[in-house]
């Protein structure tokens, strides 16, 4: 049964990358450090090369470790996960452009992979040329590209400009050129980074069209995006990455809820230092978010309300304090909560104070968590911003209003009346 | 279109890998074209420098070499000589600069797309070709001019290019693989071209060097290229030893077989370090 045929099949694949901290000094060593290294580092190469080899600025670090997995003929699996665990590699090491570290991969049947839109576009030549150059490129053959030249180019819509250099292009035909071949390539596994990420909304549309209409031909696909709600819409099973290694893989809804409720394990205890203000006799030292500890990021899905806890202490007592909490997006000061409406005692010891956002209020993204407070007398304040980053991922519940645009989904909609036929709209 | 099944795993495939390059030759034709037509757009006399370049370093050499210095051509018309000379210089030695360069120049394709590696330094030594048969015909006009008559000995001119070539690409391989990783590469290769035109015999032929350093002049690879270009071109055999040749030959084998494994071994970590 051609359904049931395994395609890909991935087994115990790893890949590590040796990091060098000499490189990205000026992040995370500071220039002394860093002098001080390449000095010890020079010592050691003149004096001795006993521990020539072991260099404190080389670490090691696993991108993927041991994943296993198998996709079925036709099946579209996205592939979801945070930043950092190991999507691109994934991706890397299924198109052939890197090498795995140790364990194997079968793919049967033609592969190709579009990690990006308009790889190798030359903006000296046409875009005639452009499409020959990016088709071959794209492994296509000559005899391929003419024969679906034509097709190619209604798709982008370029026909005018055809013998002009694409340095000439708007951007907006660059793209539409650029996919419009991608989308022309007829491979039997076809891998898809977030291509779909760029250009204007109906680019974007006509991209998720076209994934669509690939994704119902039977061909098998693996499309990884940050869009939740994109993956939701195109694929039938996903598969969850978290620090290098497959922890779910299952149908696209249980994997999309798994992925929404994954909290984040990093120190979940906030640092003093973060906090800003002349305010001394008040600290913060953790948020909560629906019960659980929050690192660096988390998220929450459109279905469920957010409540955070603020867990902070008084070191004595405070007698006119009030504390503040602020999501922020995109730069933007989107929410501000208080505790009390005016200063009120904080008595010494610990406290916690809980803000909640019923579900559905905010709209898909990501939000940025502040906290703070401040004191009447003497304009005495603590403030810090980018504590952590929430994310709203839209998964959807019965009666929502499905969209992520915007920020804020109010309650209610508009009122729809049909007027009678031969009413004409008069000024 | 046959279902290919392919396994991926740490260690190279190596029957897969030259199907690949097989599969991906008009890829490589598509990358020498690409190079071409880029090169002299936007410039006003355009393919004309093909010519130019050439021409006044010809004039020059035979200036300094045969005026200046009043070296001896072995009977063969100065310019004539050093045109010879210079051709097959510059064969190998655009071809392999390009092809040391071509790697990093074309990064964003390795990092986003799979074809084999080796078709980047093929493509831009395939350029140099280019080049070569556009300056061609200058001393094809050049030898009319002075009235050289052609040998058969120019039956064998197309394999000593052959040989220029695969020169080139047993050194472009090396260096290519190396610049990826060692960016140090790119300054020590104009340093290589400018100090190679003078230790080898471009612009003087190599019965002009002293009778007691002319074994020297042999152990240079490049040497057996150039006298077998005078040999074959203008029919002058003088400069053409069999020490020379076996040098060359042998140089340009073990290069060739080291240079495509080291290619091999690092081409797979590519697109981690580019």
């Amino acid at each position: 049964m051609a359904v049931s045929e395994t395609v890909i099949r991935v087994e115990n694949l790893s890949k590590k990358y040796v990091i060098d901290h000499a490189g990205d000094k000026a992040r995370y060593e500071s220039i002394r450090e860093s002098v001080t290294n390449g000095v010890k580092g020079l010592a050691r190469r003149l004096l001795g090369r006993g521990s020539a080899n072991r260099s404190p600025t080389k670490e090691e670090f696993w991108a993927l470790r041991d994943v296993s997995f198998e996709v079925k003929r036709g099946e579209v699996v996205g592939v979801i996960g945070r930043n950092g665990a190991g999507k691109s590699t994934l991706l890397k090491l299924l198109s052939q452009i890197t090498a795995p570290t140790s364990g194997r991969i079968e793919l049967d049947g033609r592969v190709a992979s579009l990690l990006e839109v308009g790889t190798g576009f030359h903006p000296e030549l046409t875009g005639r040329e452009n499409v020959y150059l990016n088709g071959a490129i794209l492994g296509m053959s000559r005899a391929e590209i003419k024969r679906k030249f034509d097709e190619i180019v209604a798709f982008a819509e370029v026909e005018k400009f055809l013998d002009t250099p694409v340095k000439r292009y708007s951007s907006g035909m660059y793209m539409r050129l650029a996919f419009a071949v991608a989308a022309h390539l007829e491979p039997e596994i076809l891998i898809v980074d977030e291509v779909l990420a760029v250009g204007d909304a109906a680019f974007q549309k006509k991209c998720l069209g076209l994934m669509g209409k690939v994704s119902k031909s039977g061909r098998t696909v693996l499309f990884v995006s940050h869009n939740i709600g994109s993956l939701t819409a195109i694929c039938h099973t996903g598969l969850l990455l978290d620090r290098g290694k497959v922890i779910h893989r299952d149908d696209i809804w249980s994997v999309a809820k798994r992925y929404s409720s994954a909290g984040d394990l990093g120190p979940t205890q906030l640092e003093p230092n973060v906090f800003r203000g002349p305010l001394r006799t008040i600290s913060f030292q953790q948020i909560i978010l629906n019960g659980r500890p929050i690192g660096a990021r988390a998220s929450v899905d459109t279905t469920s309300d957010l409540q955070f806890v603020v867990r902070g202490r008084a070191i004595e007592d405070v007698p006119d304090f009030k504390t503040t909490f602020s999501l922020f997006r995109d730069g933007v000061r989107i929410v501000t909560m208080h505790d009390t409406l005016d200063p009120e005692l904080m008595p010494e010891g610990v406290f916690e104070v809980t803000y909640t956002i019923p579900s559905n209020l905010l709209r898909p993204g990501e939000y940025s968590i502040a906290v703070g407070g401040r004191r009447v007398a003497g304009d005495d304040w603590i403030w810090a911003t980018d504590l952590a980053v929430v994310e709203v991922i839209p998964i959807w519940g019965p009666n929502c209003d499905r969209d992520d645009h915007g920020v804020i989904n109010l309650p209610g909609r508009g009122i729809r009346t049909v007027m009678a036929p031969g009413v004409v709209a008069s000024a | 279109m046959s279902s290919t099944k392919r396994v991926i795993t740490a260690d190279r495939a190596e029957r897969q890998y030259w199907r690949d390059l097989w599969r991906f030759r008009e890829l490589l034709a598509f990358l020498a074209w690409r190079d071409v037509a880029v090169r002299y757009k936007q410039t006003v006399i355009g393919v004309a420098w093909a010519i130019v370049r050439p021409i006044v370093t010809v004039v020059i050499m035979v200036v300094v070499f045969g005026k200046i210095a009043n070296l001896p051509s072995g009977g063969v018309p100065y310019p004539l000589l050093v045109l010879a000379g210079m051709l097959a210089w510059q064969l190998f030695s655009t071809g392999f600069s390009a092809a040391s360069d071509s790697l990093v120049t074309n990064g964003n394709l390795i990092s986003k797309v799979y074809f084999p590696r080796l078709v980047i330094p093929l493509s831009s030594i395939a350029v140099s070709l280019v080049d070569f048969l556009v300056t061609l015909p200058l001393l094809v006009v050049l030898m009319f001019w002075y009235g050289a008559t052609p040998t058969w000995n120019m039956l064998l001119f197309p394999v000593f290019v052959l040989l220029a070539l695969v020169a080139a690409l047993s050194v472009g391989l090396w260096l290519s693989a190396l610049n990826v990783k060692y960016r140090d590469v790119r300054f020590v290769i104009p340093f290589v071209i400018q100090f190679g035109v003078y230790v080898s015999p471009v612009g003087f032929s190599t019965t002009a060097v002293p009778e007691q350093y002319q074994w020297l002049f042999s152990l240079n690879p490049v040497t057996a290229i150039i006298e077998g270009f005078r040999w074959t071109l203008l029919g002058q055999s003088d400069g053409l030893t069999p020490l020379s040749l076996a040098v060359c030959l042998g140089t340009i084998a073990v290069l060739l077989f080291t240079g495509v494994r080291y290619f091999r071994r690092t081409e797979q970590s590519f697109a981690d370090v580019i």
